[in-house]
Formats: C-alpha cells, sequence, structure tokens
C-alpha cells in the first residue's frame, strides 16, 4: 500500500499536468492530440533522439537529487541554479588554467593558461572543482541556517542572483576573448574533454553531446540511496528532516546535519557543471543551464525525493523539453512554452495532494 | 561625479522602485497573515501580460491596469487556494506559480500575437501618462504607502491580519475566521503585485516580453524582509534597491581615470547581500511573522 501510495500522488500531477495542458491547447485552437504526440514522441525513435534525451535527462538527475536530498533534511535547496553556475565557472577556470589554453585573439596568440596537465589529472581536478565549488556555495546557506537560524529559502534565492552577477563578471572582465560578442569564457583545453557515449555506442552519431556524465549521473543516485538508506550519515540526515527536536534529543545536531545537507546539495548540484562544461560546450556559457536549478525541484517533488523517482522524474521532464522543440515547429500556434506550463501545474498538483500521500 | 549622481538619476530611482514598492506592499498583506509569497514574480507577471494585452486590444490603459489587477487576483486565489486549502508547501507552490507564469504568457502571445513570447507594441500615447516626469503609477504606490499604514495599524481587518500572522490559534479562539482572512490577504497580495508588473508593461515599457520582471518580485521580498515587513521601512527599501538598479545606468558609461569602468555587478547584487547580511541578524534582527509558511488547521 506504501508504494501505491507513494506513486499516486506523482500520476495524478502528470495526469492533471495532460489535462490542464490540453484544454489550454485546445483553446488557442490546435489539436491537443497532435501537441502531446510530438511533445512525447520524440525522444525513443532513434540512438540520435534517445541520446539526446538522456542528454537533457543528465542535469535534471544531478540537480533533482540535490533537491531531494536537502528535501530529506527538511530544507528546501533553491539554489542549485546558483550552486551549478559557481562550478561551471570554477571548471571551466581550472580548464583554462591547467588545460593549456591559447587563444588566437586577432592574429595574436594569447596564452591564458598556467599550465598543461594531461587528461588523467587534469578531468579528476576538474571534476573535483565542480564538486567543491558547488558544495562551498550550498554550505554558505546550510551555514547560515545553523549559525543565525535565517530561513535557506530566501538565501539560497539570493545567492542565484550573486553567483550569476558574480560569474559573469570574472568571465566578461577576464576570461571572455576579446571581441566576442556572446557572454562566454574561451575554450578549456583538450586534456580537460570527457569521452562522449557515441565513442562506444556504434550508430550513436558524435553530435550526440551525451557523454559520461550521463553514467556518472546513475552512479550519484546508487550512492545517494546507498547514503541516506544504508549508513548512519544519512540515518541522521532523515531524522533531522523528520523531526529536529526528536534527533537532537537522541544525541543528533540538526545544526551539523544541516550544513552537511547543504553541502551535499550543493555539491550534486555543481556535478552539473561536468557534463555541461566538460562534455558539451568546452567552456563557461552564460545562460547555460536553461533554468534545470530550479526544475530540480519539480525533478525531486515528482520523484518524492527518492533517487529512483528522481531518475525517473528527470527522464520524464527531458521527454517534455526534448518533445518542446517538435511542437514549437510543427504545431500551428503552440509553442515550447507548453513545457514550462506542464512543469508548474505538475509541481502545484503534487504540492497539493503532498497531504493525502502522508500517512 | 556628477556624471553619476545627477537629476536624472532621482527620476530613475523613482521610476525603478515603483513596481518593487506595489510588489512589496502586495507581498506584506500575504506575509503578515502568515503566508509566503514567494509568488510575487508570477503574480507581478500576470499583471503585466494582461495588462499589456489589454491596454493593446482597447487602447486604454487605464482598463489595461485594472484588468491586470484582476488577472493578479485570480492567480492569487489559485495560490491561496493550493496554500489554504490544500496545505501545500508555500514555497513550493509559489515557486511553481512563478514557472507557470513564465511559460503561459509566453504560450498565450505567441498564439495570439504569431511573435515568440511577447505582446505587440503599444502606441506611445495609449501608455499610463506621466506627470511632471513621473508615472501616475508612481503616485499611486506612493500613495499605497501611507494607505497601507492605515489599514494595518488603524483598522480591524488590519489588527486581525497581524494577529492571524503570529498566532492564528489564538486569533482564532478570538472569534477571527483565520481562512478567510488569509484568501483575503493573498488575493490583496496579488492585486498589488500585478500592479506593480502592469506597470512595467504599460508604463516603464510598451510591451511584455517573457520573464520581463528579472527578478524584481524577488527583490520585492528583499526588500520586505529588509522593511521587517513595515509600510514606512518597505518603502524606503524599495527606494534604495530602486536607486542601487538606477544606478547601473550611468555607471556603465562612466569611466575611472585609468579608462577603465566600473563592473556593474558589483552595484546589481548589493539587495542581495544585504538581504543576507539582514537575514542573518547583523543589522538588527529582522523576525518574520511567527506563523508564516505554517498551514493553519483549525481543531475540531
Amino acid at each position: 500500500m506504501k508504494i501505491f501510495r507513494e506513486i499516486l500522488s506523482p500520476l495524478v500531477a502528470v495526469l492533471a499536468a495532460f489535462v490542464v495542458g490540453g484544454i489550454i491547447v485546445l483553446l488557442i485552437g490546435d489539436s491537443p492530440f497532435e501537441a502531446f504526440r510530438h511533445l512525447i514522441g520524440n525522444s525513443f525513435g532513434s540512438l540520435n533522439d534517445i541520446g539526446y534525451m538522456l542528454f537533457i535527462a543528465t542535469p535534471l538527475i544531478f540537480t533533482g537529487l540535490a533537491v531531494a536530498v536537502a528535501f530529506r533534511c527538511g530544507l528546501l535547496n533553491i539554489g542549485a541554479e546558483g550552486q551549478l553556475y559557481v562550478a561551471a565557472f570554477a571548471t571551466a577556470w581550472v580548464g583554462i588554467k591547467f588545460g593549456g589554453t591559447i587563444v588566437n585573439v586577432f592574429g595574436e596568440n594569447v596564452d591564458y593558461s598556467w599550465t598543461s596537465l594531461p587528461s588523467y589529472i587534469l578531468i579528476p581536478f576538474c571534476m573535483l572543482t565542480a564538486i567543491i565549488a558547488g558544495g562551498i556555495w550550498g554550505a554558505i546557506p546550510g551555514i547560515l541556517k545553523a549559525k543565525f537560524g535565517s530561513h535557506e529559502v530566501i538565501n539560497t534565492i539570493m545567492l542565484n542572483f550573486i553567483a550569476i552577477a558574480l560569474v559573469s563578471y570574472f568571465t566578461q572582465y577576464y576570461y571572455k576573448q576579446a571581441g566576442d560578442p556572446i557572454m562566454q569564457t574561451v575554450p578549456i583545453g583538450e586534456a580537460a574533454h570527457i569521452p562522449r557515449i557515441s565513442q562506444f555506442v556504434p550508430g550513436m552519431p558524435d553530435f550526440v553531446p551525451l557523454s559520461v556524465a550521463f553514467l556518472l549521473a546513475i552512479l550519484m543516485c546508487v550512492l545517494v540511496y546507498i547514503f541516506l538508506w544504508k549508513t548512519k550519515w544519512g540515518y541522521e540526515l532523515r531524522a533531522v528532516g523528520e523531526n529536529p527536536s526528536a534527533a537532537e534529543y537522541g544525541g543528533i545536531s540538526p545544526k551539523k546535519q544541516i550544513i552537511i545537507a547543504m553541502t551535499i546539495s550543493g555539491a550534486l548540484a555543481g556535478m552539473v557543471a561536468i557534463g555541461e562544461v566538460m562534455g558539451d560546450r568546452y567552456r563557461y556559457y552564460h545562460d547555460f543551464s536553461g533554468e534545470v536549478g530550479f526544475l530540480g525541484i519539480a525533478v525531486a517533488l515528482l520523484g518524492r525525493n527518492h533517487p529512483l523517482g528522481v531518475f525517473l522524474a528527470a527522464i520524464f521532464f527531458a521527454i517534455l523539453r526534448r518533445g518542446g522543440i517538435f511542437v514549437d515547429a510543427f504545431t500551428e500556434h503552440v509553442s515550447k512554452d507548453l513545457v514550462e506550463v506542464l512543469q508548474a501545474v505538475v509541481i502545484l498538483f503534487v504540492a497539493s495532494l503532498q497531504r493525502f500521500s502522508k500517512k | 561625479m556628477s556624471e553619476i549622481f545627477s537629476i536624472a538619476l532621482i527620476f530613475s530611482t523613482i521610476r525603478f522602485a515603483t513596481p518593487l514598492i506595489f510588489a512589496a506592499l502586495g507581498g506584506m498583506f500575504s506575509e503578515r497573515s502568515g503566508v509566503i509569497n514567494i509568488a510575487l514574480e508570477g503574480l507581478m507577471l500576470a499583471g503585466a501580460f494582461t495588462a499589456a494585452v489589454v491596454t493593446y486590444e482597447t487602447g486604454n490603459p487605464f482598463v489595461g491596469f485594472f484588468c491586470g489587477m484582476v488577472a493578479g487576483a485570480v492567480l492569487a486565489f489559485f495560490y491561496a487556494l493550493a496554500c489554504i486549502k490544500f496545505e501545500a508547501d508555500q514555497v513550493v507552490a509559489g515557486f511553481g506559480i512563478n514557472i507557470l507564469m513564465l511559460g503561459l504568457p509566453a504560450l498565450l502571445s505567441s498564439a495570439i500575437y504569431d511573435s515568440a513570447g511577447s505582446t505587440e507594441q503599444i502606441a506611445k500615447d495609449n501608455l499610463l501618462p506621466d506627470f511632471f516626469g513621473i508615472n501616475i503609477a508612481s503616485y499611486l504606490a506612493f500613495l499605497l504607502v501611507p494607505i497601507c499604514w492605515y489599514i494595518f495599524y488603524k483598522t480591524p481587518f488590519g489588527l486581525r491580519l497581524r494577529a492571524t500572522g503570529e498566532n492564528p490559534a489564538a486569533a482564532d479562539a478570538a472569534g477571527i475566521n483565520v481562512t478567510n482572512l488569509r484568501y483575503t490577504a493573498v488575493i490583496l497580495s496579488g492585486v498589488l503585485a500585478a500592479a506593480g508588473g502592469a506597470y512595467l508593461s504599460i508604463g516603464q515599457s510598451s510591451l511584455f516580453t517573457r520573464g520581463m520582471t528579472a527578478g524584481r518580485g524577488f527583490i520585492a521580498l528583499a526588500a520586505l524582509i529588509l522593511a521587517k515587513w513595515k509600510p514606512v521601512p518597505v518603502l524606503l527599501a524599495c527606494l534604495f534597491f530602486g536607486f542601487t538598479e538606477a544606478l547601473t545606468i550611468p555607471l556603465s558609461n562612466y569611466k575611472l581615470a585609468s579608462g577603465e569602468n566600473i563592473p556593474v555587478q558589483f552595484v546589481q547584487i548589493i539587495p542581495y547581500v544585504l538581504t543576507i547580511i539582514v537575514l542573518a541578524g547583523f543589522i538588527g534582527l529582522s523576525r518574520a511573522p511567527k506563523s508564516l509558511g505554517i498551514p493553519y488547521r483549525k481543531e475540531k
């Protein structure tokens, strides 16, 4: 019965989203079935389709896990967006400084790097940077909450804006190639590139940006599960989430757990940088995230804050996000903004049904 | 320095503060009743979009402004329904409203006007008019501050509102209908936030674009916290945040003696950094209404 209750409210929410979305599509003057066919039907047809869909799912798995871990400790991390921005820039910075980046600016070679490290050092170095940078940015609201009791929701919202402003400052003033009209850093060294899945799967085109970051995301689902349910630390973290005063009575420090949970949450969000910077764009790129940090909240909610649920919810939202492009192109009036409306309805319904799914 | 600090700076401060004042005053109603309002951003967008469409179609900005506020009220009702009736997590539901208002106006405007997420340009004569260089909506925003103060501290409704936010159970015992009061407060916050949004699309600008509030709902929330949920400090906080935004215009053209720009990013983050500092209690304690974020269930 417990499992039934766990999956019932997400299913109702998804159904409600399609009903509400369908009505809106109908009012706009298109066929809902046609729109939904484009929305869902473009993620499984070929290796190309599957590859792209999983590429879109990868950051959603990381941010979904990030939000879920914080949720389990009773915290709402709205700051995944800021955490992954800081992580992406830091990762690119290491990839540039230690990756031997030399750029031709107006006919002159400019060396942006300090040194050139080999792949087997640089790749782990960049990955650790992503994790640590995200972790630090996540730890700040955790510490603020533990030390001063200030609400993590407000602080993470503020830190998102601060992160994006700081990162755009450093990009604009120090790491943007002179004359580049786009707000992006110079490229990272080739030694920092991680392999794409197309290298191992015959028939998948090279341009599909699905990289080993996806495998890392699956690994993190497993690790988060083990951490939360099979270790003492995870037990303590969840105990604080269930009932902070009972946990404290039982000898667990809620303050310590809050800091730990926010740090892990930030680190998971930071791992988005691995796929995006080291596997796709090979640089930090302003607005690269497409708000995956915020979507992580929807992913965690729909996935009931369980790693398996997060994985499935990330796949679901990835299908919609990919489908949005086709809706834009192939329906007369409906645009890809339909995806956001569906996301919003899912969030509102899951949140509103929460009470009924509790025992 | 005179290139930066000029008369124009005062006018642009008022201009940038206006939407913040509307939204922050709105947020004050809902939060003082005990309902967190992260949805201010989405409520502003609802007002901005509706006002732009109605003004374009009717040619009358006052009808547009009014319809924008109605749209805010309707959306706020749904938000209140989720938070009060269904006891949804208020932050999560508010967040859902924000995402909805990112997608829905863009979806509708691209269907109505066949353009990617923005509405048609409104003729200059059909926008909210200026008087002495200041928009009529700005006068309204400033006027609302004493009105809200009066409502809060001099009327029975205000007293009940504050009591509910601090201790809903005691308010209930004293015969106040907590549920109705919270619905009223949240809907009022929708009306006011939407007015701020409407000013953006038919006062400051002349069309709606996707996500045009650009985080102003959150800045308004920050102003509310900085102002410790009180009307007059809300005005001051909004003016200060409006000033920091206004400052970025002359700063981006200003060059230091060394020929370098002053990075606007450092000015832009002032409101956010300040909010974190204030929340941490470094500049006097900012204490939220006690029942903020907690659904109230009447004991049977």
